[in-house]
């Protein structure tokens, strides 16, 4: 069997592409290239199932059939990138309403450990500062989230909840 | 070929998913809702335990779904290592819903109505474990995508409980590194079957042979790919101590339990089952080194307890790679020794640091203190599993590792003499970095005049109820019964390890006894 040479043209372009934006710190734009990627897997499939033929029904004998599990394998791809889509888009929003950008942050722990070992390191004063910067930051947020209002959204602070 | 036990195999999978959607329909009824999860998990151990009976003294299970035969079908297999891994993970499971249902009303931060946890709690690990399994027993390999995903979706929900700013950032790096792992084992899948037109293990077995050789390294690079980023693999292990710790701490119990294994659970099956004459035993040999040594190295500098642990738990991933990637009989039986080991020991561990939350107020070593006084019992509940991560004999975090040091002494090639000697300076380095925890947080003096009633998030002190210690203790008397029982539970691993190395017994299940490789 020799496969379709312009479906995996389009799946490798539809994979870099996707690629390229999975990359961003946006996470709509991961999406992006999320659902990019996911087609080109998808189309791999096409690719692997070879061939257009008879539809494979009890009866149906002429001709040579074309072959339905990698149709049944796509269906069920297509259906859990469509509920993984969902999910994302709902943390997406969330993101937004949180902090209004959609942008993943970096880990302040960490950001803090490496503070401290950088002062630990070189007994730089402005290491030090950082480090203790980053831990104060942590506290305030942790405290917005932990006094009174328990783990709730911050409600009206960007007037974005509704 | 029908199998005596082999009604019992797809209860595995139908109990869990027809518990979640009761529980679904009872959302605003706790108690419902908990003799719902806490009956299913129930049937679930005592049908894993019939099963694992059955595969020891009978052979494999095997369920053909739908009655459609492998060539075309789904194919569901409980062998040894499949039983032992659903009674692993579900009594692991039922110890963390235990937990939280002990906690009560003040489960995770945020009651939105001020009297039950949020509803969608016991339906997500239902669907986990409903997940878990499906990887455990399928028998083919886009049946194994299907129950990643599953895992991972309710995996998602559950660790972005509440939506928190620092859940919902822990979860974006989480949810789009899975989803990244799940692709390019969604595009393997399709290589696969593009060059063997089966999706079937045992039919892979049998024809993946047949290919030329660089075509296998391509399905096998890309399969482990996919896999390692699962397990926490070094250099793909970052995503895991940057999401973990932010969950509650039943749900990183429960995480770090199950789902790094369910991908070491793949790598062992597909490398036995499908690649037996493995070309990549150097590469991964060295991912296990330096998963071992990076990982560690991260835990020994971590103030918070969540966070050292969740290094740990990359760390000791290594061992279990060793094991797989040396490739004898008693590296893999070692190595899922070790997986048992390290399910049970993990979960533990991160409930342990939910009762240091409850009673301290915090997780982070720098605001605890003299809690070896304050809370003795918390400190013994902590002691023991400690001890078993560092490897103190007579633990079973000891025999696991005199097994795989043995294998790879066995083994006798400078690489795997190499990972021997990274393997027991991680230990060490393990040992240190629980007893800089234990120092720091039981035996320290009080740092800001923390008291056991001091100031708990949300200004309301968290005592620790029956409730929570109950299930924890139990954990903890699962860890130290099975140092007790180690020589049986070697036996069966062993027995399971001869399994995977021969391939024939799994085939003959399959595809019906005769059939040759």
């Amino acid at each position: 069997m020799s496969p379709n040479i312009t479906t995996i043209v389009v799946a490798s372009v539809l994979v870099a592409t996707g690629t390229y934006l999975f990359l961003s710190r946006s996470l709509v734009r991961a999406l992006m290239g999320f659902l990019l990627l996911g087609n080109g897997a998808n189309l791999l499939y096409i690719v692997a199932s070879g061939p257009a033929g008879a539809p494979p029904l009890v009866g149906k004998t002429e001709g040579p059939m074309a072959d339905p599990v990698p149709q049944a394998l796509v269906l069920t791809a297509i259906v859990i990138t469509l509920g993984m889509t969902a999910f994302v888009l709902a943390l997406a929003h969330r993101a937004r309403q949180l902090s209004g950008v959609d942008l993943v942050t970096d880990d302040t722990e960490s950001a803090r450990i490496h503070a401290r070992a950088e002062a630990d390191d070189t007994g730089s004063p402005s290491a030090r500062a950082v480090s203790d910067q980053i831990a104060a930051e942590g506290e305030r947020t942790e405290s917005r989230y932990h006094d009174g209002d328990t783990g709730r959204p911050a409600r009206g602070e960007d007037g974005e909840n509704r | 070929m029908i199998t005596p036990y082999a009604w019992m195999v797809p209860l595995l999978v139908v109990l869990p998913l027809v518990g979640a959607g009761l529980a679904l329909a009872a959302a605003g009824r706790t108690w419902v809702q908990r003799v719902v999860s806490m009956t299913v998990l129930g049937s679930m151990l005592v049908l894993a335990g019939v099963l694992l009976w059955a595969a020891d003294q009978e052979g494999a299970q095997v369920v053909y779904v739908g009655g459609w035969m492998p060539w075309e079908g789904i194919v569901l297999v409980v062998d040894r290592l499949a039983a032992l891994m659903v009674i692993v993970s579900t009594t692991v499971t039922m110890g963390v819903l235990g937990y939280s249902i002990g906690q009560g009303r003040s489960s995770f931060d945020d009651e939105s109505d001020g009297h039950s946890p949020l509803p969608v709690f016991h339906p997500s690990i239902l669907v986990l474990a409903a997940g878990v399994t499906t990887t455990f027993i399928s028998g083919d390999l886009f049946h194994i995508y299907v129950g990643f995903e599953m895992l991972l979706a309710a995996s998602f929900v559950l660790l972005t409980l509440g939506g928190t700013a620092e859940r919902v950032r822990a979860g974006t790096t989480y949810v789009l590194v899975s989803l990244l792992s799940s692709l390019i084992f969604l595009i393997a899948i399709s290589l696969v079957y593009s060059a063997t037109g089966t999706i079937n293990l045992a039919l892979l077995a049998q024809r993946i042979g047949d290919l030329p050789g660089g075509t296998v390294a391509v399905l096998q690079l890309m399969l482990l790919i996919g896999f390692a980023v699962k397990a926490a693999v070094f250099p793909m292990s970052g995503w895991l101590p940057d999401s973990y710790p932010t969950a509650p701490a039943p749900i990183t119990a429960v995480f770090a339990g199950l789902l790094t294994k369910v991908g070491i659970y793949a790598i062992i099956r597909v490398q036995t089952l499908l690649f037996p004459t493995s070309r990549f035993e150097d590469l991964l040999l060295w991912a296990a080194l330096l998963t071992m040594v990076v990982g560690i190295l991260g835990a020994v500098v971590q103030d918070d307890i969540k966070r050292m642990l969740s290094f740990t738990l990359v760390s000791h991933i290594g061992y279990m790679l060793f094991g797989i990637a040396v490739g004898s009989t008693i590296g893999l039986a070692a190595a899922i020794f070790y997986v048992v080991h390290h399910i049970l020991i993990q979960t533990t561990l991160f409930l342990v640091t939910g009762l240091i939350e409850r009673v301290g107020g915090s997780s982070d070593t720098g605001r605890l203190g003299d809690l070896a006084r304050i809370s003795p019992v918390v400190g013994i509940l902590f002691f023991i599993p400690a001890m078993n991560l560092g490897g103190i004999p007579p633990f079973t975090g000891f025999l696991g590792k005199v097994g795989l040091l043995q294998a790879g002494v066995d083994d006798g090639s400078w690489l795997a003499l190499t990972v021997v000697v990274g393997s027991v300076v991680t230990s060490l380095l393990t040992l240190y970095a629980v007893a800089r925890v234990w120092g720091r947080a039981f035996w320290s003096e009080n740092p800001e005049g923390v008291t056991g009633s001091g100031p708990v998030r949300g200004g309301h002190h968290e005592a620790l109820g029956l409730g929570v210690l109950v299930p924890t203790s139990a954990l903890v008397a699962v860890t130290v019964g099975l140092s007790v029982l180690a020589g049986p539970l070697y036996d069966v691993t062993t027995r399971a390890a001869v399994d995977l190395m021969m391939r024939q017994p799994y085939l003959d299940a399959v595809l019906g006894a005769g059939v040759s490789l």
